[in-house]
């Protein structure tokens, strides 16, 4: 969870609202600004602090997107090297994966900004790895060229190696592709989500599954 | 009368409200059901829950799948509002901002503010929470006992609605029969935390939260309620059943589009318009209570907010239900003749023996949950179980190092997923491919998390006061915060950790590393889970207490707090619902002194 970053106030804003308070006041509290840290400015603006929560959302409604096409095409093929389409489920970028990562490296927010800077250094390897080795783009590269690359990625890495900000992109980047796909419909029921449904009761695990515990429970309905 | 603008308020009111959370709600609702006429004042907008919660709504429909960020920290769809630990052009000040010594500060700018989207948790203090310093010679004795309050809770479950069932254990009251609905059954990870909790002698039982598990009883509340009031028994009785109960989906924290659970703007706010005595402007941010010569409160001066004049308007009688740090705030900003130090603070105490709930949390993954079939596990919104605190003996015995107890909130279960990363990465190996798809069918609903919530005493360096140097956008001087724990709190935030480790291993889990021992690190930071209360505390004496046993001021009879600032004490119980019953006390007492003419 976030918690505040205490910046110090805006003078000139300050100031600014001090003149008009004191417009229509009927009292006027005459301070001068001083240099205490205070809990709020400096905060980066987002979606706001009142946005609208019923209007459907799609990426690039609130800030701007980063990848270039390029880009996108690498970030889709990573994703579906780390979800791939199987027997149950589609692939992470036929979920829109992709969009949401671009979304997610381009907010504003103290973590997202720390996670650009892991996410597009990580791609610039991945990009010029890939070249030197394959002669193609990442999203050029065969199954197999693609698999070894994320297999190198997915070790950790000793500090000061080599492979130490590739392997922690690639974790970094597959939290993200996971968060992206399980937070969709398709991704939900993949891995059993079955709620979000009105009920008219609500019954509680199945017996069966509660005998095979070994547990009970009392409440009765 | 209903919601007003500055030029279409009443000349004089009996009571202005300052706040329309759950004292501002509870406050509102009993003067206006009696038949004074209330202006309610609140700093946020309007809202409306019926129209603008996003009951269904999927993850992938908001930015960053919803994830909480600093202008929405509990998420995008969270009920919160113009909110946060940090509001901007709002600020205020810690002297330290160290860990441990600072304090986060929590507002909502809302109709019905923090009670939107708070957990729902709605335990009762019991006996020897009024009574701690007659117990252990520590912080302070309330004025008033359980037994004074008890008719209050009583009252405050049957009208809000809160589901639980009496367990008879040490401290944590048993309530009478018709206030509590049915409690929801466990979940299959809550049954499995109840049975490996008895290995370390952890009692689990239902909780009890503000959540209508069944509909209200319509017919034989309301007369409970307002006993020879016909017409509040009408109105009221009406509300009731167009609230519906719980069909058992989507989080709590996103407010309730069917009125199942309590908000203020769902439960007290509809019928207290219903009335006809209640009018409310939003957008108001009240900077200073107005007295006369004599000292007596006229009313108050509030910023409009939309058109930054400031108006005046008049009262027989001020509650203040800000919250209580901003209770405070009001206070020691409205200075004058009479009140040179500030409204009511004759004692030099407002602002003193400000409280939180100490809090430390704690996680690991459980192998039987691994694998489980699916089924609908969302229940009630929130918890089903917790674990009151089950150690008063060992306490007594010296044998703890801690003076005070904690409870334990905890959750499990396939929940609606979010951000939360539940892939083990076995040796460090980040999976990926067919084989991370089978692990996230495997892992996802086998963690378990736990919330520790403590009693912290009331100390002389947590406090906060005027900054005398800054101001907010409305030109009105700000918080600034002082904060220190005891060793009472960081030894019983250690006491957590190893609590959850305990019960972790006897669940057959794995704890993800070996948990804190260090108090000082396990422990979060004053105001971080939102329970500040203390401020203006209710003592015996007017120079030991600001306010007198029915929250009345000491020295400005006519002016009443209703929030969290009158507590002397902060058990480790959720403070909501006590601050309700004390709110609905006062007004009983405001309504009585007004009948007598005393105010």
């Amino acid at each position: 969870m976030n918690t505040p970053s205490p910046t110090r106030i805006d003078r000139r804003l300050a100031i600014k609202w001090m003149m008009a308070a004191g417009a229509g006041a009927l009292l006027v509290h005459p301070l001068a600004f001083g240099d205490a840290v205070t809990s709020d400015a400096g905060q980066p603006k987002g979606y706001g602090t009142d946005p609208n929560l019923m209007k459907p959302y799609k990426p690039g409604d609130f800030w701007s997107l980063t990848f270039t096409e390029e880009q996108r095409k690498d970030v889709a093929a990573l994703c579906d090297v780390i979800i791939p389409a199987d027997s149950q489920s589609a692939s992470a970028s036929a979920l829109g994966v992709t969009d949401f990562i671009d979304e997610w490296v381009s907010a504003p927010y103290e973590g997202n900004v720390a996670d650009r800077k892991v996410v597009m250094g990580g791609l610039e390897w991945l990009a010029a790895e890939s070249r030197r080795r394959y002669g193609a783009a990442f999203a050029g590269a065969t199954d197999a060229q693609r698999l070894e690359i994320c297999e190198e990625m997915s070790m950790k890495a000793a500090d000061g190696s080599a492979l130490e900000k590739p392997s922690k992109f690639f974790k970094r980047f597959r939290n993200l592709t996971a968060m992206g796909f399980y937070t969709t419909p398709v991704g939900m029921k993949d891995i059993g989500y079955v709620g979000n449904l009105p009920l008219a009761k609500f019954d509680g695990p199945p017996a069966d599954l509660v005998a095979k515990l070994g547990l009970t429970d009392e409440v009765k309905w | 009368m209903a919601f007003v603008t500055p030029s279409t308020t009443a000349d004089k009111y009996d009571v202005i409200v300052v706040g329309s959370g759950a004292a501002g709600g509870q406050s509102a609702y009993t003067l206006t059901m009696e038949g004074a006429k209330v202006l309610m004042i609140e700093a946020g907008r309007n809202y409306d829950p019926r129209s603008e919660t996003p009951m269904f709504n999927t993850p992938d429909q908001a930015p960053l799948r919803g994830v909480g960020t600093v202008e929405k920290p509990f998420g995008y769809f969270d009920a919160t509002i113009d909110g946060g630990w940090t509001v901007p052009g709002e600020p205020y000040t810690n002297v330290s901002n160290e860990h441990g010594r600072k304090f986060e500060w929590w507002r909502a700018r809302m109709l019905g503010g923090r009670t939107n989207h708070w957990a729902r948790h709605a335990l009762r203090n019991g006996p020897y929470d009024f009574k701690p310093y007659s117990r252990d010679g520590l912080g302070f004795d309330w004025p008033i006992s359980y037994d004074d309050v008890a008719p209050y809770y009583d009252k405050v479950e049957m009208l809000v609605g809160v589901y639980g069932q009496n367990d008879g254990y040490e401290n944590t009251p048993s309530s009478p029969d018709g206030c509590l609905l049915p409690p929801p059954k466990a979940r299959i990870g809550e049954l499995l935390a109840k049975q490996k909790a008895r290995k370390i002698g952890v009692p689990v039982i239902p909780i009890h939260r503000a959540v209508l598990s069944r509909p209200l009883d319509h017919k034989t509340i309301p007369a409970k309620l307002h006993p020879g009031n016909a017409r509040a028994q009408r109105i009221i009785a009406e509300d009731m059943q167009n609230r519906a109960a719980c069909f058992w989906a989507t989080s709590c924290g996103r407010g309730c589009a069917i009125r199942a659970n309590y908000q203020s703007t769902t439960v007290h706010i509809p019928p207290a318009l219903a009335t006809g005595n209640l009018d409310i402007i939003t957008n108001g941010m009240v900077r200073e209570v107005t007295v006369d010569d004599s000292g007596k409160a006229t009313g108050v001066i509030y910023v409009d907010k939309m058109t930054r004049q400031e108006h005046h308007v008049s009262a027989r009688v001020v509650v203040l239900a800000a919250g209580s740090c901003e209770t405070v705030r009001l206070m020691l900003n409205s200075k004058s003749k009479a009140h040179p130090g500030g409204l009511g603070n004759s004692s030099g105490l407002v602002g003193k023996y400000i409280m939180d709930t100490v809090g430390a949390n704690w996680g690991g993954q459980i192998p039987a949950l691994e694998n489980l079939p699916s089924h609908n596990e969302d229940g009630a919104g929130g918890a089903h179980v917790y674990a009151p605190w089950w150690l008063y003996k060992e306490q007594a015995a010296g044998k703890l190092g801690f003076a005070r107890g904690y409870h334990v909130e905890f959750g499990t279960g396939k929940g609606m997923p979010g951000g939360a990363p539940f892939l083990p990465d076995i040796g460090g190996k980040t999976s990926f491919g067919p084989g991370m798809k089978e692990d996230a069918r495997r892992y996802y609903g086998s963690h378990i998390g736990f919330s520790g919530r403590g009693e912290m005493i009331p100390n002389k360096d947590s406090f906060c006061e005027i900054d005398p140097k800054v101001v907010d956008k409305w030109g009105i001087p700000v918080l600034r915060f002082n904060w220190k724990w005891s060793q009472h709190e960081i030894r019983q935030a250690a006491h957590m950790q190893r609590t959850f480790a305990d019960w972790i291993e006897a669940m057959g889990g794995k704890n993800m590393k070996a948990p804190e021992p260090d108090g000082t690190k396990a422990i979060e930071n004053g105001g971080y889970i939102i329970h500040e209360v203390g401020g203006t505390i209710m003592g015996s004496s007017g120079t030991t207490s600001v306010m007198n046993s029915s929250a009345q001021s000491w020295d400005v009879k006519n002016v009443f707090v209703a929030d969290g600032a009158v507590f002397a004490s902060n058990a480790d119980k959720n403070p909501t619902l006590t601050i309700m019953a004390l709110a609905w006390r006062t007004a009983d007492r405001i309504l009585e002194e007004m009948r007598r003419g005393n105010i």
